[in-house]
């Protein structure tokens, strides 16, 4: 499968919700519309919560994955200003 | 804006909402909100606004606190009996919400005044308690251009309406001339549920928030009644007035007026 640069990464390890989606929504704002963002995280239930949330506002997700046993990478990718 | 941590928890269940998120947050953070009156509606409008992270508030009344307020005005209290009232509400609002900067004007609002105290703000809020300072509000904000979110109440009942000069109708396409004094009761005679404030402020704060935020409908061209006893809302169409005397073709009122004979607006 193809590997996807992201434009921007966050780290969000520590976060708990609400904030992880806080931080990754601001993040997004910030990028222009196909543009890749590749988050960092510990809190289980944001790798969920993320992904469903981000796919609600519009933005399509590309990569949900579970790294070790502590972390997940997500990617979003921008679709919706 | 770039937010300070302290911002991103406080603001964090607008931030997530797809009609906020950080931008239209920011967007709050840059508005200018002027408050006439800080009783019965203007305390709950002023209190949510601050909650919400409004940048400015400025708050416009001139009486003082006393014990038969405290029923329904919520920003002051015990410790505030004798302080003007703008200066109690600026700390209950300054103690939720250091953000934000409130600005107490304790002035009698007149026709001299009136269109200094707008010009530097965005949006205004009537929660004036008497019928020549509402005409006067109606009448400015039309000549200024300015949206108006107007709430009033007595008794059990309570009124909302936006007006947004130009497009919408003005309170004049409702009520052309103020009512001859002595002919509507005013709170102090007639009474009011101390709760009935906190819903129209409540509605009327949902108001400004659209505005500033451009999401939604704004309630214009309509004027929501409340109905306490009844617990019914009910939504009057008011269609723009053609020949209505201030926003009309040919407006005859082309210079404020203080309809202050007669009425009794003091407490």
């Amino acid at each position: 499968m193809e590997e996807i640069i992201p434009d921007k990464s966050i780290n969000i390890k520590g976060l708990v919700c609400p904030y992880t989606f806080v931080k990754a929504k601001l993040a997004v704002e910030s990028m222009e519309v196909g543009q890749t963002l590749e988050i960092l995280l510990d809190y289980e239930e944001a790798s969920r919560s993320i992904p469903k949330s981000m796919e609600d506002h519009g933005q399509k997700v590309l990569k949900v994955e579970k790294i070790n046993d502590t972390d997940w990478i997500l990617q979003i990718k921008k679709e919706k200003d | 804006m770039d937010f300070t941590e302290d911002q991103l928890l406080r603001y964090s269940r607008h931030i997530i909402l797809p009609e906020v998120g950080g931008k239209g947050q920011t967007k709050i953070a840059n508005a200018k909100v002027v408050i006439v009156g800080a009783g019965g509606l203007g305390c709950p409008v002023g209190y949510y606004l601050t909650a919400a992270g409004v940048g400015t508030i400025a708050l416009i009344d001139n009486d003082t606190v006393e014990m038969s307020n405290l029923q329904r005005q919520i920003a002051h209290s015990m410790n505030t009996i004798g302080m003007p009232k703008v200066e109690s509400a600026q700390k209950t609002f300054n103690a939720l919400n250091p953000d934000v900067n409130i600005v107490p004007l304790k002035i009698r609002i007149s026709k001299d005044n009136i269109m200094e105290l707008f010009k530097d703000y965005d949006i205004v809020v009537d929660g004036s308690d008497n019928f020549p300072t509402r005409y006067l509000v109606n009448d400015a904000c039309v000549m200024l251009g300015k949206p108006l979110v107007s709430g009033a109440i007595l008794r059990f009942e309570g009124q909302v309406t936006t007006i947004i000069p130009g497009t919408g109708p003005c309170y004049r396409c409702l009520f052309e001339e103020p009512p001859p004094p002595g002919l509507v009761p005013s709170c102090q005679e007639a009474g009011v549920l101390g709760v009935l404030p906190g819903v129209i402020g409540g509605l009327q704060a949902t108001e400004v928030l659209k505005l500033i935020l451009g999401k939604g409908e704004a309630l214009s061209g309509e004027l929501l009644i409340y109905n306490a006893l009844k617990t019914t809302f009910r939504k009057v169409k008011v269609p723009k007035n053609p020949s209505c005397p201030v926003c009309g073709e040919n407006p005859i009122i082309t210079e404020l007026i203080d309809y202050n004979e007669g009425y009794c607006t003091t407490q």
